[in-house]
């Protein structure tokens, strides 16, 4: 049992090295640490071992220069790690400027994920080697929590929003995937895999089999059959804003405040569109919640972003 | 209990026999009496359901429950530890039994509002039991919505009154405390002559007044969402799932504290016992209790660094959570420094002193492991949380409760227990101990998820080492049971001051009689002076 009983996680991804470092620090100031407080107890306790049963110890009541210098010297340690953690989670927080995007939805108790190109794969994940992939996420039912040891990295999965995990992973491999945040009876069976294919074998992975359509397709579908376009014209002409080019551009909302086109906004808008109200339109579109899945809101959402801007349109900021 | 007669002086124990006399007793004695008989009951309760959790994970397949089950138990496992036996055993056990007796006052200024916080306890026990039996709960003890709200199909509203009650006891046994240490002290026991567990168990009674009432309200919350569909927490319904976190933690954090402040006072007393001597600086601890009190209800953001919280929140409560560190790394450098030039007593109280510090000392620093935000992003929500709670938890809370039971039990009863067995206990609790939640960090840092019924074959040695050390725990904690029941009935007499103390409590009869004190005391005397106890001894 001992020989196949591994005692550290791998390293496959470009944070690891850094949170892996941060950790072998405070594993030796923990262990300096708590071996010379023990070491300290046993020296004492031998040192000063009771021997009359009447005998009283010397009172010593304290050294103020003692007390302030296991007060600051604490604490200046503890600001070096709190810095040293905070760049780290800086670094996880900010993903580079271009992405292999991938869906993810995560629902009791499995996790499906979507690629730009149509294709869905259901509890494995396939991504290619030495990328930045961001995982945008959602939940259809409670919260999950996306984790990959082997990338050490780890978000929650929230219904009513969308967040976001990325990673660069740095060995081609099979790496094991689970929700880390409990979400009932089969929790502990909402596992998975990453798989990381180098360049090659990924490009062959998606030549393999046909995908339905692009996720901009199946939310162009999708926008047909739910009619948005009758609001939502491409002459901007509309009762509701024109789309083309809007994602990632800074629009003025009625009550005077500006919000940026994300997915989150893209998603409220759909879901609760009184909710933010873009400047010169009326709270007149009906809410779409109950009526598409979240896996459609991605479509949609895909869509909205393949929308390539009209130049001859006025922006409306 | 031995019978009264002639040669037995009254005392709070022999003074009346009915079931009357104990269940509508005013006497903080009994009434801490009556705490420790349910608080150990619930902890038996909540650490069979511990083996059993143990029991399934020493293969990687679920074969020994099944899920549903499997979740019930660390669900129900963490709801009794820590609202019915965590929280309330030592303010509850200790701190009503002694805190009267330290300050040399008759009683607690609300005797009834005492007796109503026991009844209150139990009454929250009773719900919170009935969802146990009538099928379970499912939730884990943190009840994130909205899985406690819309997906369970578990006794949720039973358990959630049930807290919801028990919560006020604590908020009625804190409020007691604070008007009792305000205004009952002796004459002459000013505030800086007060024993350390006066002041950790003041703290942890302005946390308990603060941040409970928080904690009912939300657990309410969860309960008016449940059955009438309000949307507080769930998205559907226009509400915001993670604000529950925040209500939660808000509480929750804060109530580590509660668990484990007095858990330092207990041991600035067997320190200071232990060694005969002063705590060193002793101003430094008692103001580090209050430091921890009052930073520690602004880090509950660090529970949350992975739920979608602002990084600009996480960094300030990153930042926090560093600074409160600080007041209990100060605290195990004086109780170490206490040691210096004492009279170190071997006896089992100070064992369980030397195990809370060592076993503190790591729980703590690990913590730095999960303040610092880059690397909590990875351990949390695996077992490396669990082992560091675990280790604050038990290795630290229980580790001084079951060593301030030994260091108060001849004051309690009257009576001396065997001194080889609780040494073995202690021994045993410390390796047990260790071996249960040491491989933890480990499988927490490899990534096992925390609450997981079936785990990946590669994990199993170091769970099935987990598993050998919880029965060797088990052991630890049946022993005591034992020999102090024994004790009861077969013990020594216990005379007024056996370990050779100094303090209020020590000063009279084991057990003391009902009103504590046959002459009401005056304080001349500077906290743990034993060189005034030797003058004293001389005249």
């Amino acid at each position: 049992m001992w020989s196949g009983t591994p005692l550290f996680p791998e390293v496959a991804s470009t944070i690891a090295p850094r949170v892996d470092a941060l950790y072998f620090f405070l594993v030796a100031l923990t262990l300096f640490f708590s071996l010379g407080i023990a070491a300290m107890i046993v020296i004492f306790a031998v040192r000063f071992h009771r021997k009359k049963d009447d005998a009283i110890g010397t009172p010593v009541h304290g050294a103020l220069a003692l007390e302030l210098g296991w007060t600051f010297v604490p604490l200046v340690i503890a600001l070096a790690i709190f810095a040293w953690g905070a760049s780290i989670f800086f670094a996880m927080a900010s993903p580079p400027a271009e992405t292999l995007n991938v869906y993810a939805v995560g629902k009791q108790w499995m996790w499906k994920f979507q690629h730009l190109d149509g294709r869905r794969e259901i509890n494995q994940l396939h991504v290619p080697v030495n990328r930045a992939v961001k995982v945008i996420m959602a939940s259809e039912d409670v919260i999950h929590d996306l984790y990959v040891p082997a990338f050490r990295v780890k978000a929650d999965v929230i219904p009513g929003r969308y967040t976001t995990i990325w990673f660069n992973a740095t060995k081609p491999g099979r790496y094991k995937l689970f929700c880390a945040e409990y979400c009932g009876t089969k929790h502990s069976g909402m596992i998975g895999e990453v798989l990381v294919l180098d360049p090659n074998d990924y490009q062959a992975w998606l030549n393999d089999g046909a995908p339905q359509g692009s996720l901009a397709e199946g939310g162009a579908k999708q926008f047909t059959n739910l009619a948005c376009y009758t609001c939502h014209k491409s002459s901007g002409r509309g009762r509701g804003p024109q789309l083309d080019g809007v994602f990632g551009k800074t629009v003025k909302l009625a009550n005077g405040e500006t919000v940026t086109v994300d997915e989150a906004y893209l998603r409220e808008s759909i879901l609760n569109p009184s909710a933010k109200v873009v400047e010169g339109y009326q709270p007149v579109m009906p809410t779409f919640q109950g009526l598409v899945s979240e896996e459609q809101l991605l479509e949609l959402i895909e869509y909205v972003k393949s929308l390539p801007a009209q130049p001859q349109v006025e922006n409306k900021q | 209990m031995s019978t009264p007669n002639s040669d037995t002086p009254l005392n709070y124990l022999n003074n009346g026999h009915s079931f009357r006399s104990w269940l509508l007793t005013r006497d903080h004695k009994r009434i801490a009496v009556l705490y420790l008989a349910s608080v150990t009951l619930f902890f038996l309760l909540g650490g069979i359901l511990a083996g059993l959790i143990r029991m399934e994970l020493i293969t990687p397949a679920g074969d020994f429950v099944n899920d549903e089950t499997y979740n019930k138990l660390f669900t129900m496992h963490g709801v009794i530890m820590v609202f019915f036996f965590l929280i309330p055993a030592i303010p509850s056990v200790l701190g009503n039994f002694l805190i009267p007796i330290m300050i040399g006052a008759k009683d607690l200024a609300f005797p009834k509002l005492n007796l109503l916080s026991w009844y209150l306890y139990m009454i929250g026990g009773i719900f919170t039991l009935y969802s146990m039996v009538a099928g379970g709960l499912d939730t884990g003890w943190t009840f994130y919505t909205p899985f406690s709200t819309v997906a369970s199909t578990s006794n949720v509203m039973s358990a959630a009154i049930g807290i919801f009650i028990t919560g006020f006891s604590g908020i009625l046994t804190g409020l007691n405390f604070i008007v009792t240490i305000h205004r009952m002290r002796a004459p002459g026991l000013t505030w800086f002559r007060l024993p350390l567990f006066i002041w950790s168990s003041y703290a942890t009674s302005l946390i308990n007044i603060l941040g409970t009432p928080v904690v009912a309200v939300t657990i309410l919350l969860v309960g008016v969402e449940r059955a009438f569909k309000f949307g507080f927490f769930n998205p559907d319904l226009g509400g915001d799932p993670v604000l529950f976190q925040h209500l939660f933690w808000f509480y929750s954090h804060p109530a580590v504290y509660i668990m484990v402040l007095p858990a330092m006072g207990i041991i600035s007393e067997l320190v200071a016992a232990g060694c005969r001597k002063p705590v060193f600086g002793y101003s430094f601890v008692a103001f580090s209790s209050l430091s921890i009190a009052i930073v520690g209800f602004l880090v509950w953001g660090h529970h949350m660094f992975v739920a979608g919280e602002s990084v600009y929140l996480a960094l300030i409560f990153s930042f926090l959570s560093f600074i409160v560190a600080v007041p209990s790394a100060v605290k195990v450098f004086n109780w170490t420094a206490t040691m210096f030039k004492g009279a170190v007593s071997w006896e089992t109280p100070m064992l369980y002193a030397y195990g809370f510090i060592g076993l503190f000392t790591v729980g703590g620093l690990t913590g730095l492991f999960l303040s610092a935000m880059g690397l909590d992003v990875h351990v949390t929500d695996t077992y490396f949380v669990v082992a560091h709670f675990h280790y604050v938890m038990v290795g630290g809370t229980i580790m001084a409760y079951i060593g301030g039971i030994h260091y108060w039990w001849p004051k309690m009863t009257g009576k001396l227990y065997n001194e080889g067995l609780s040494k073995l206990s202690a021994g045993l609790i410390f390796v047990g101990f260790n071996l249960t939640f040491f491989p933890q960090f480990i499988l927490g840092y490899m990534g096992m998820p925390r609450r997981y019924h079936v785990y990946p074959p590669e994990w199993q040695f170091l769970n099935v080492l987990s598993s050998a050390g919880a029965s060797i725990l088990a052991a630890g904690y049946i022993l005591p049971v034992i020999y102090l029941l024994w004790s009861l009935r077969f013990g020594k007499q216990a005379s007024a001051n056996p370990w050779g103390s100094v303090g209020l409590e020590w000063m009279t009869s084991s057990p003391p009689p009902t009103e504590n004190f046959l002459v009401p005391p005056t304080v001349t005397w500077e906290a743990y002076d034993y060189t005034h106890k030797v003058e004293n001894d001389v005249v």
